[in-house]
């Protein structure tokens, strides 16, 4: 898969648990927050911020007890992305992925600090930056038989490419696969059935 | 090679930060050694990552009426991106230091997640050492435990559930044998006596009902108390 800019297209990130993804647009997202890295570019921003943290407040109210905790939470994590927009790889994995990882790591900082009275920040060390969506290039082990086998995945329908790689890589079982994308189980197994048939097809012909 | 993984619930809880410091840290011990896991981690991540904020995404044109951040005045947010960006500074992230740990000579490497733990003073017992590593999590108790070559804990059960993350050298009970990086959760139906040949330095954690079962499991097995 040939990557052009830092920014991947936006087809690329497949592994989507809806069919709502195209409404997010990663590509534009990853614009921003490239700006943001390389000329502290105020605009891009608060394009950010106007994107992220409606969203953030409403995930975080779930999951911390007053409105005035969710804020925080919100300008914690947006204080975060200002701070350590360099830190992003793009190459790595999408925007909403590094942004859901430094959300999720403030939210356990602040449980913490309001349920055991800790003031320690242990998130950083139990989920390190440096590891945070580093997909693209652990999706498999790696060796040619592989990247062979990637290829033809990736030249997969997207929900086929979807089931593929939590069944076989995941090790998920189909039932978790059909919770897990709120989907019947019937569907899963015919997009592994049929996913599985072209995998076949393809590696066969050049396997021979 | 590793053999015994978190399972799949777990690592999703993991992912989605709702376990506590403890069990989170079981887990980064078992993913710093298990590229199996680090890969699920990655994947579950860009996974739990689009469907929360997809499905915030498609929550807000539902109830858009009723949510009162939608008509947060723009000053509000003009206030916050103010506040963040007023400041150019960024964010420098340290190198890794390596911490080591000593338990009866033996020097072993801390897992990097244990870095910023505080520790305990180390309690030792014939050939078993523990120190407790202060989380306070209540009834949760995590420790670094080490068994000398030779030594066992004693035949035990726990009421609540116990985990064990094998960090260097290996031990064996009923069920087999572990190396370094094995991921062992253990609940009440499981009894075990773990045996340490070679000796080895293992990260546990475990609830106690302390309510009801402590002074009789005190009475009985005094060591119990000690370990977890």
């Amino acid at each position: 898969m040939q990557v052009e800019t830092t920014c991947l297209p936006n087809d690329s990130i497949s592994a989507t648990s809806s069919n709502m993804s195209n409404q997010i647009n990663h590509n534009e997202l990853c614009q921003w927050l490239t700006a943001v890295a390389n000329q502290r570019d105020k605009q891009a921003f608060t394009h950010l911020f106007h994107f992220f943290a409606p969203k953030i407040q409403r995930i975080a109210k779930s999951k911390v007890n007053t409105d005035a905790q969710a804020s925080e939470v919100v300008q914690e994590t947006l204080g975060n992305v200002w701070r350590k927009a360099h830190l992003f790889d793009g190459n790595k994995g999408a925007v909403t992925t590094w942004v859901y990882t430094i959300m999720r790591n403030v939210t356990f900082d602040m449980l913490r600090k309001v349920k055991s009275n800790k003031e320690d920040t242990l998130s950083d060390d139990i989920w390190p930056i440096a590891e945070a969506g580093n997909i693209q290039e652990s999706d498999f082990t790696d060796h040619l038989a592989n990247e062979q086998l990637r290829a033809v995945i990736e030249a997969l329908p997207d929900n086929q490419q979807q089931v593929i790689k939590a069944y076989y890589f995941m090790e998920m079982s189909q039932d978790q696969l059909a919770v897990h994308l709120n989907l019947p189980l019937g569907t899963i197994k015919s997009r592994l059935r049929l996913a599985i048939g072209k995998l076949k097809a393809q590696l066969g012909e050049s396997h021979d | 090679m590793i053999k015994h993984h978190p399972k799949f619930e777990l690592l999703q809880s993991f992912v989605n930060g709702e376990l506590p410091a403890s069990l989170s840290a079981g887990i980064a011990i078992h993913a710093d050694m298990c590229s199996v896991c680090q890969d699920k981690i990655a994947q579950l991540t860009e996974q739990l990552s689009y469907a929360s904020f997809e499905e915030v995404y498609l929550d807000i044109f539902i109830v858009e009426e009723a949510d009162t951040l939608h008509n947060a005045d723009d000053d509000n947010f003009e206030q916050a991106i103010a506040a963040i960006t007023e400041s150019s500074n960024i964010d420098i992230i340290e190198p890794k230091i390596e911490k080591a740990i000593t338990f009866k000579d033996q020097v072993y490497t801390l897992p990097s997640v244990l870095n910023n733990m505080v520790l305990g003073k180390t309690a030792n017992i014939g050939k078993l050492a523990r120190a407790r590593i202060q989380l306070d999590e209540n009834e949760i108790h995590s420790s670094l435990l080490h068994i000398e070559p030779g030594g066992s804990v004693p035949e035990h059960t726990h009421n609540g559930f116990e985990l064990t993350v094998l960090i260097a050298g290996t031990f064996s009970d009923e069920a087999g044998k572990y190396e370094a990086g094995d991921f062992i959760m253990l609940d009440k139906q499981h009894q075990h006596h773990p045996i340490s040949e070679q000796g080895c330095l293992c990260f546990t954690v475990a609830n106690d009902s302390l309510h009801f079962t402590q002074g009789i499991n005190k009475l009985l097995n005094p060591i119990g108390a000690f370990i977890y």
